[in-house]
């Protein structure tokens, strides 16, 4: 069985005038139907633009490796073809949804509008489609708001439009990229559980993209968690999160401040900052700000610096990256 | 009203008071000139702050927390009400008699980046606020290097622009300049909501350090409720430009008594798949209403879930619920033990 989206050994790099960014350096991960990726990191370290390349829309990157979509490679495909997948069989909703939508146009054109294209559908036909798409999403009075403008709606509104417009071709997979981040966490909360819904009722793959934890643990399958534009670790969720093995993951969950925590104990911070993708140094790109690799003999600590880590099995189901993981390297 | 913190001094005056603060803005004009019905934006707030407190201010876009952040510094005029600062009314000065109160009053900003000048060096930045205060400009910058090594950067860096640090870094640079004229009071207004997790948790953990190093009282700004739980004593939870719950953060979060208060905390994903799995949820229905059209009685009314007649019509005030000090503005609050 071939399986929805399959990425191997994607690379993204962009070449400025200060040297070559290496954004995405070598990511693997697979998204089946009906499942959700999440996909955690910190600003810069490449989730977005792993996204856009599987959208086809990096301009001015050049991208090795191979995206496959039902077993169909669309790295290198032409514009063209790679118009009928965009929008078609993956769609992808953004942040602010109101940068997202035109000003200038209805929600019910815009709905409509690559309804018509991918389908040769007429313009009653379309706008059918939009007031069905906004009754979906949980709209009230679809029929008459398909005719307002995107500034008058509220921002939870709008991230409902933008689901409807991405849903209205009926894709295969859709590409999350921090979809409630610009949200409250009362609104936040209704648009999770309406992508959980339309998932389960269309078997939609998911791909979501998001810096918080929280949102993860709520709505993913499987994790992979990015740093530096490489993975460090990449498990089941349960797994993640009851046993990270990778120490940026740890130090991450160690970081965050939790409701349901009991004591006031200061928060594990993690020291330093995320690394330059400009020069990335040989070894771990996390080694200057892991405590491990600070706390180990001279002969791992030197192997930390100098020899980067591949992604290797710990479990079913379970990679991480690096030379001192916290689970022994289990049999598979 | 408020009882004393127990960690503040042992003396009945607060550090700061708010009293039925309200800023209204004027509405947005029709086409013919007539200007609509104005925006309440904060409508009556009151709370007191004690020396070497936290209080946390929290709730949705839009619910008046930071126009009244801004209003304690006075970088908003408020309509009414008062603002009583260690015992002087503030909230009436002018911004030159006002002068003098700054130094025991700053502000961190939440965007790092825009509040600091691009133009202006660092050593600068840290030392306006001190020449404003008319010292001079040696002893400033020797203020300001100090200040760097305060906030954990280095001193050497004092000559780089802002545009030379990391958001986490210039995030501490807002907060040495905040600190420069050893306020008592800070307001912070999500000082680390634009950061990353890995970073969020250093600069939480420099303000805690801070606290108690110099004995600040902070009023915290955040949307974020698991940031404020860590470091707030006493927490006040605001909806549409009204206080509905306030009281000590072990009671707030604990039991919460408010039903927005309940959805609040209740929306908040966990880091923890089986706990998310298994967890009771209340999913409000709806976006807050706007500030320029509220509803009657009680504003949370058209999206709680308890909602009867008498919240249809009657404004709840804020008022003791349950065993402890924690005040609640609901006419049927969830009163633990009940």
């Amino acid at each position: 069985m071939t399986r929805l989206l399959e990425v191997e050994d994607l690379k993204v790099a962009f070449d400025t005038p200060r040297g070559t960014v290496r954004a995405v350096d070598g990511i693997s991960f697979a998204v089946e139907a009906g499942r959700t990726l999440g996909l955690v990191g910190e600003s810069g370290s490449g989730k977005s633009v792993t996204s856009l390349a599987v959208m086809g829309l990096h301009r001015g990157a050049t991208v090795t490796g191979s995206i496959r979509l039902h077993g169909q490679e669309l790295n290198g495909l032409g514009e063209k073809a790679l118009g009928t997948v965009r929008g078609r069989r993956i769609a992808m909703i953004f942040q602010d949804p109101l940068s997202s939508l035109h000003p200038f146009y209805t929600v019910g054109e815009q709905i409509a509008e690559h309804y018509r294209v991918h389908f040769r559908a007429n313009r009653k036909a379309g706008r059918a489609r939009a007031v069905e798409m906004l009754a979906e999403v949980g709209i009230p009075e679809p029929a008459r708001r398909v005719d307002e403008y995107p500034h008058q709606f509220s921002g939870g509104m709008r991230q409902r439009v933008m689901i409807a417009m991405a849903l209205a071709c009926e894709p295969d997979l859709l590409i999350a990229d921090e979809p409630t981040t610009a949200l409250d966490v009362t609104v936040q909360a209704q648009i999770l559980d309406l992508i959980a819904r339309i998932q389960q009722e269309r078997g939609l793959g998911v791909v979501m993209i998001t810096h918080d934890l929280g949102v993860v643990a709520r709505v993913a399958h499987e994790v992979l968690v990015m740093y530096g534009g490489r993975a460090a670790e990449q498990a089941p969720v349960e797994r993640l999160f009851a046993q990270p093995a990778h120490p940026y993951t740890r130090g991450l969950l160690d970081s965050l401040p939790r409701l349901d925590d009991t004591d006031d104990a200061p928060l594990r911070a993690i020291p330093g900052s995320p690394p330059s993708l400009i020069a990335p140094a040989p070894g771990c790109s996390f080694a200057p700000r892991c405590a491990r690799t600070t706390a180990a003999a001279a002969e791992e600590h030197a192997r930390c610096l100098a020899e980067r880590p591949v992604l290797g099995p710990l479990a079913p189901g379970h990679q991480a990256a690096c030379h001192l993981p916290l689970v022994p390297e289990g049999v598979l | 009203m408020t009882e004393p913190s127990l960690t503040g001094p042992p003396t009945n005056e607060p550090l700061l008071s708010v009293r039925d603060l309200v800023k209204t803005f004027p509405g947005r004009r029709s086409r013919t000139g007539r200007p609509g019905a104005p925006v309440r934006a904060v409508d009556g707030v009151s709370f007191d702050v004690g020396a070497g407190e936290t209080l946390g201010l929290v709730g949705e876009s839009g619910c008046g927390k930071s126009t009244t952040g801004r209003m304690i510094v006075r970088l908003l005029d408020p309509t009414s009400g008062t603002v009583t600062f260690d015992g002087t009314e503030i909230g009436g000065l002018s911004q030159a008699r006002l002068r003098p109160h700054r130094r025991d009053l700053q502000m961190v900003f939440q965007d790092p980046y825009s509040s600091l000048n691009p133009r202006q060096t660092v050593s600068r930045i840290i030392s306006e606020p001190l020449l404003v205060q008319g010292e001079s400009a040696t002893a400033a910058r020797k203020r300001a290097a100090e200040l760097m090594e305060l906030v954990g950067l280095i001193p050497e860096h004092l000559d780089r622009y802002p545009h030379e640090f990391s958001g986490g870094q210039a995030q501490r640079i807002g907060i040495a300049r905040a600190l420069a004229t050893s306020p008592r009071l800070v307001i912070a207004d999500e000082p680390v909501s634009a950061l990353d997790v890995s970073i969020q948790a250093q600069v939480v953990n420099l303000m805690e350090r801070l606290q108690q190093e110099l004995g600040l009282a902070y009023v915290f700004i955040a949307h974020d409720l698991s940031v404020v739980k860590r470091v707030c004593d006493r927490v006040a939870v605001m909806y549409l430009g009204r206080i509905v719950e306030i009281g000590d953060k072990a009671e707030v979060y604990g039991s919460p008594a408010h039903p927005y208060t309940r959805a609040l905390l209740s929306a908040v994903p966990l880091p923890d798949p089986e706990a998310e799995r298994t967890r009771e949820r209340i999913v409000l229905l709806g976006d807050p209403p706007s500030p320029a059209d509220p509803p009657p009685g009680c504003s949370f009314h058209p999206r709680c879930p308890k909602a009867q007649d008498l919240c249809r019509t009657e404004r709840p005030l804020l008022r003791i619920a349950g065993p402890g000090t924690r005040e609640a503005a609901c006419h049927f609050p969830e009163v633990p033990g009940s």
